[in-house]
């Protein structure tokens, strides 16, 4: 399989009143043909910030200083106004958490749907309806032809997610990010709405990039796992063997603080210490003052990448 | 149509509030109105027996149900000052504030409205600074004070406006034939082209004094409400699936702005019907607002209580049209209701 999103030592800054906050550094991540990769990390790791940069929706605040964004060979960095719209919404497309606000709440969702394919697909005005229904249907919704009429706050946040997933893949994008889509969905809805993810990806021969913080379900879902902490990529392997043999004390720790059907609050551990300010100068690895296992060399840089395997690499001195 | 029945209802309430209200405020009002009506060579006897034969010494409850009676025939008494019927008064003149205060609204609206949409888009640049002073000047300026102004810039100084004085130079020009009692409108149905630019260019300096005024407010929530709408999740969505950027501005952030720009409009009409009050001396329009003013200073009491009533009713239904307006922008509305 080729690459076909490819993110090269991406950093960003937000300039903010109280000093500048490197958001991401040496940001690395390729996601194959058909491939769904997960991101993961804690809130505040920059996962978020990463897939906005590659719709190019980044806050005005932010600047990407180094690095590059090549989709099917196509630099997204260089790319602006008019042509980065006509890519958006027809080759990569992303669904947000809660999908009530994130749909137009004074719209019929059939209309939301045909926005999208108005701008980006030569169908007959005559034709939208059917186009749209079509799309409903095609994420699985009972009764397309009604809901085409709804508007959002008529349908539960499983639906709106469904309806935010039809608009995302309306014209058949070859990359979808999903940021965080099943966070305040119930857990059957999750369920549904990432059985339905991963089959469209497998059906469209979809890149999939899936950003969540939650380890156990980028384990069900997705082919490889990008772990990320405060602004750099940690860890990158297969699934499994994240899984089963980290490398990173992070993603152990990550591992270690995902809840099981037989674990409760009280014997979950937690990760210790907080993220680094990222408005600091920061040591070498962000990780290091949170990290049981610091060594003085810890803080000599540069930070290398160990390859473990050919698809198996870990930001760590001294990995596990 | 169910939701606007059930509205209609709901003002009824409200219109009852409004004749009890505007009757004891007539009782309220200083001065006695019998010795008003009995002249200045009046005595007790005199008086007394005026007093008598208004109803007035009779009890305030016995009064009000006359009062409600009256009404329930349209019947609103006689002005003092003009010998005419209230009602008569009242719709003779109520086209004419009607008409300078749609102007002004509109002068408001056209001007506000993109101000207010180019300040939230170009946030802390050059339009949203301009934007700010200008609702700052317009907002400082009580409105008499910038008529005069714009009174003594564009006649006296430019003379390129027309004198202030009323609604149509009737020397030069006559009235058009009455339809709808808005000169403007009633020039433009009549065909009469020279009536309608005469009469238009009587209306530009009034409707821009008052329109001044109503200007800060709906540039103010305008800006606000695009604010958000621009900062919000589905705005992002829109983003995000490649719209064009008019259809993101237009078809998903300014009309899910339009729920709050239209109650502030309502609103701002509703102070714009006050503030003729004022605007009406300055111009001597011939409106309800100078009507009312001389009444107050002729202790007319059936044409202040006529007034106040007309004001109070049209208050009710501009609410009743903003609250319809609303079911018309936000389907959510509907189901709330």
């Amino acid at each position: 399989m080729t690459d076909h999103l490819t993110i090269k030592d991406l950093g960003l800054e937000f300039r903010t009143r109280h000093g500048v906050v490197r958001a991401l550094e040496d940001v690395s991540l390729t996601v194959k043909r058909g491939e769904i990769v997960g991101v993961v990390g804690e809130s505040g790791s920059g996962k978020s910030v990463m897939a906005y940069s590659v719709m190019g929706l980044s806050d005005a605040a932010a600047e990407i200083k180094r690095g590059s964004i090549v989709l099917g060979g196509m630099d997204l960095l260089a790319t602006k106004g008019e042509a980065l719209r006509a890519i958006r919404g027809r080759e990569m497309a992303m669904i947000f958490q809660s999908p009530r606000t994130a749909l137009n709440p004074i719209r019929k969702v059939g209309r939301q749907i045909e926005d999208v394919l108005m701008e980006h697909e030569a169908i007959p005005r005559r034709d939208l309806r059917k186009a749209a229904i079509a799309a409903l249907e095609r994420v699985r919704i009972p009764d397309p032809e009604r809901r085409y009429d709804a508007y959002p706050f008529e349908l539960s946040g499983g639906m709106c997610q469904r309806v935010m997933i039809a608009i995302a893949l309306a014209c058949s994008p070859s990359l979808l990010i999903a940021d965080e889509p099943t966070t305040g969905l119930d857990v059957t809805t999750q369920a549904v709405i990432m059985d339905l993810i991963r089959d469209k990806s497998r059906d469209g021969r979809m890149s999939t990039l899936l950003i969540t913080h939650d380890l156990g379900l980028a384990g069900e879902y997705c082919d490889r796992i990008v772990v990320m902490h405060a602004g750099h990529v940690v860890e990158v392997a297969p699934t499994e063997v994240l899984l089963s043999r980290p490398a990173h004390p992070y993603t152990l720790q990550l591992l270690a603080a995902t809840p099981t059907p037989t674990s409760t609050l009280d014997t979950l551990p937690s990760i210790g210490g907080q993220l680094p300010d990222l408005r600091r100068d920061l040591p070498p690895c962000r990780f290091s003052e949170r990290c049981a296992r610091k060594l003085p060399q810890c803080d000599v840089p540069p930070l290398p990448w160990t390859t473990l395997s050919p698809d198996h690499i870990v930001r760590c001195r001294v990995p596990l | 149509m169910h939701f606007i029945w059930k509205r209609l209802l709901a003002t009824i309430p409200s219109l009852f509030g409004v004749v009890i209200l505007t009757f004891l405020l007539s009782h309220a009002l200083p001065g006695d109105p019998a010795a008003y009506f009995a002249g200045p060579a009046a005595n007790a006897d005199s008086i007394a027996e005026v007093r008598q034969k208004l109803g007035l010494d009779r009890p305030l409850i016995v009064q009000f149900l006359h009062y409600v009676g009256d009404l329930a025939r349209g019947e609103l008494g006689n002005s003092l000052t003009t010998g005419q019927p209230v009602l008569k008064d009242l719709v003779d003149r109520l086209p004419a504030s009607l008409e300078l205060s749609a102007f002004a609204l509109l002068f408001a609206i056209g001007v506000a409205i993109p101000m207010g949409v180019l300040a939230a888009i170009r946030l802390n640049g050059p339009a949203d600074h301009a934007c700010r002073a200008i609702v700052t000047v317009c907002a400082a300026f009580p409105t008499f004070f910038i008529g005069l102004l714009l009174v003594y810039v564009f006649y006296f100084l430019l003379g390129m406006a027309p004198e202030p004085l009323g609604r149509l130079n009737e020397i030069l020009y006559t009235a058009p034939p009455r339809v709808t009692g808005a000169f403007t409108v009633d020039a433009l149905i009549a065909g009469d082209m020279e009536v309608f630019r005469a009469s238009l260019a009587q209306l530009v300096l009034p409707a821009i004094s008052l329109g001044l005024f109503a200007l800060a407010p709906i540039a103010r929530i305008t800006r606000a409400a695009m604010l958000e709408s621009l900062s919000s999740d589905f705005v992002r969505t829109a983003r995000s699936s490649g719209l064009p950027t008019s259809k993101v501005l237009f078809t998903y952030a300014f009309r899910n702005s339009l729920l709050p720009i239209s109650s502030v409009m309502g609103m701002v009409f509703s102070f714009l019907l006050g503030s003729n009050v004022l605007i009406e001396q300055v111009f001597g329009w011939q409106g309800v607002g100078a009507y009312a003013v001389s009444a107050v200073l002729a202790s007319d009491y059936a044409a202040v209580q006529g007034f106040v009533l007309m004001m109070a009713i049209l208050y009710i239904l501009l609410n009743l049209v903003v609250d319809v307006l609303a079911t018309l922008i936000d389907p959510r509305v509907r189901f709330e209701g």
